[in-house]
């Protein structure tokens, strides 16, 4: 999901000069492309030392702290954009996160593996769990512990009460608008708390 | 061992201070003396110095080896040295004493220039904002009106995080290790259970012990077991010493000899430690550590307590360390974040307590390193 088009994909709903947070931020390539080109500032939160490290390198602010414990060091509407990218389908408590990016950030934007995807379809269909570019694990050691689709999505965002401001899949970096459901890899929401 | 290889000759240098310092206390303290070392080359632009503060035991002699002493480190060498993570050929690394101590700055066991008698417990209280003021003067002296950096673990990380409220404008980062915004009742409770130790020592005398040829090495020795307790965790204390009797298999049923290897360990850091170590000093120190809380001024909000940071932050705290516990850190992560400052931080996952701080951690070492590796970029 670091593939460069991709990020541009996200970048592009993020607005310029932006306060961003980004849950899960890997090895803070996404943030460093805020910074640079969209004039944002920000923070980063990570847990893998790994990627702490790679985030310190870059000049990233990141902040090591295991999601599962919340967020309570952020302020309500701290944040702009609170991006969760790649991150929710890691998540023991992905719905709470998905409440507590909304009261940390005004805007929201999330994006997961959509497992609706036709090539998913089509394995299910034949019996197998997928194994794909995008879901490149077996079922035993996948760390996606939250499967879910664009569609399963937008009825846990209605649950939640946040406003969709737009939605779309993403598939070879392309934006998917017709069908995103079946014909993209990518499902991918743009929200506030109303 | 790369660390010999490394290793380079520090001197540690005296400047004198005759004009007074006035202390947070009331009282001020004049013509004083502070010990320090400096390793490195001081750039033309003055802009690469690194301020590093010590820690209740520590001094200013940070890194190197003392001139036909081998066995003589600095107590953060491996940290600070060339090609170290703060690497000396980049940086110009300074270490200083601090008042009260007794490593070679004015201390409890010099003459009060006032009454030509040894200060004792006549030693003024001193802070940590009084020795921020005190390190900013040695600093003017030496020319560095704005640090690289201004770092330090434990207490020391209490006096970087000092620095930049005290002064905001005199240095572009902070690097503050295994530290906390204040002490905790139970932190508090370490201290004074290690202060009445040394204060009920019949050698102690009221702190006038020098006088008396004597040195209240009873109450030095319980008060160093106690910290050492604390500095470790249960996991290392158990790996390391476990049930292990000291002598033979069989226990000696006795109450007062050495049973267990821990009784030993402890008793022999106990020892180690009253040799060398001034009981007023450990007095002051402990006290400064309690008083230390810039929330206290501002309803306990460290988020007000920090606006005025200018200052960018790397945060460094250790998982099992429980006398300055990650969650600590985490506050002056959180009054950071609320105040919109730059900052970093790394929850180092290390099972060695509180002295993880000043241990070799290759995921510890990296990140300072590329840390200071940005700022040298940043000075470039």
């Amino acid at each position: 999901m670091s593939e460069t088009s991709t990020m541009q994909a996200i970048a592009r709903l993020v607005p310029q000069g932006a306060r961003v947070l980004d849950l899960g931020c890997g090895d803070g390539a996404l943030l460093d492309l805020l910074q640079r080109t969209r004039g944002c500032t920000g923070y980063g939160v990570e847990y893998a030392d790994a990627n702490v490290l790679a985030c310190v390198r870059r000049g990233v602010n990141v902040l090591q702290l295991n999601l599962e414990d919340g967020l309570a060091v952020f302020e309500d509407n701290s944040f702009d954009v609170v991006l969760q990218i790649d991150t929710l389908q890691h998540l023991r408590n992905a719905e709470t996160m998905l409440r507590e990016t909304a009261r940390v950030g005004r805007h929201g934007i999330v994006a997961f593996p959509n497992f609706a995807h036709w090539p998913n379809r089509l394995s299910v269909l034949r019996g197998r769990m997928p194994v794909t570019r995008r879901l490149p694990y077996q079922w035993y050691d996948t760390p996606n512990i939250r499967v879910g689709t664009y569609k399963d999505f937008e009825v846990l965002a209605g649950k939640n009460r946040l406003r969709i401001l737009d939605a779309f899949g993403l598939q070879d970096g392309q934006e998917v608008r017709f069908l995103p459901n079946a014909r993209a890899g990518t499902a991918v929401f743009h929200f506030e708390h109303s | 061992m790369p660390g010999f290889f490394m290793s380079f000759i520090a001197t540690p240098q005296f400047m004198h201070f005759p004009e007074a310092l006035p202390l947070q206390g009331g009282a001020s303290i004049q013509d004083y003396t502070l010990a320090y070392e400096t390793y490195g080359t001081l750039n033309a632009e003055r802009s690469n110095a690194v301020l590093v503060c010590h820690a209740l035991n520590a001094s200013h002699h940070v890194a190197g080896v003392y001139e036909g002493q081998p066995k003589s480190e600095g107590w953060w060498d491996n940290m600070i040295g060339p090609g170290k993570p703060v690497d000396t050929n980049r940086f110009f690394v300074i270490g200083v004493n601090n008042l009260g101590s007794c490593f070679g700055s004015t201390g409890p066991m010099h003459t009060h220039p006032g009454t030509g008698r040894v200060y004792g417990a006549d030693f003024p209280v001193v802070t940590v904002e009084d020795w921020v003021d005190a390190q900013a003067r040695l600093l003017d002296r030496l020319g560095i009106t704005r640090l690289a950096a201004v770092m330090g673990g434990s207490l020391g990380g209490m006096q970087a995080l000092s620095w930049t409220l005290q002064y905001p404008e005199r240095m572009r980062h902070a690097v503050v290790v295994a530290s906390a915004p204040n002490l905790t009742a139970e932190n508090i409770a370490f201290n004074e259970v290690a202060r009445r130790a040394i204060v009920t020592d019949p050698d102690f005398h009221g702190g006038h012990f020098y006088a008396h040829g004597v040195i209240p090495k009873r109450g030095l020795r319980i008060a160093r077991m106690i910290g050492h307790i604390t500095y470790l965790s249960d996991d290392v204390m158990n790996e390391k010493f476990g049930r292990q009797l000291r002598d033979g298999l069989e226990p000696k049923y006795s109450t007062q000899d050495i049973e267990f290897q821990i009784e030993s360990y402890l008793r022999h850091q106990g020892d180690k430690f009253s040799d060398y170590f001034d009981a007023n000093t450990y007095l002051l120190i402990t006290r400064a550590l309690d008083y230390f809380d810039p929330a206290r001024r501002h309803g306990g909000s460290l988020t007000r307590a920090l606006a005025p940071v200018r200052a960018r932050y790397l945060l460094v705290s250790f998982s099992t360390d429980w006398r300055f516990a990650p969650a600590r850190s985490r506050e002056i992560v959180k009054a950071l974040l609320d105040n919109r400052r730059d900052v970093a931080y790394a929850e180092i996952d290390a099972p060695h307590g509180h002295d993880a701080f000043l241990l070799e951690d290759a995921r510890y070492m990296a990140v300072v390193r590329s840390y200071f590796d940005n700022i040298a970029k940043e000075l470039a």
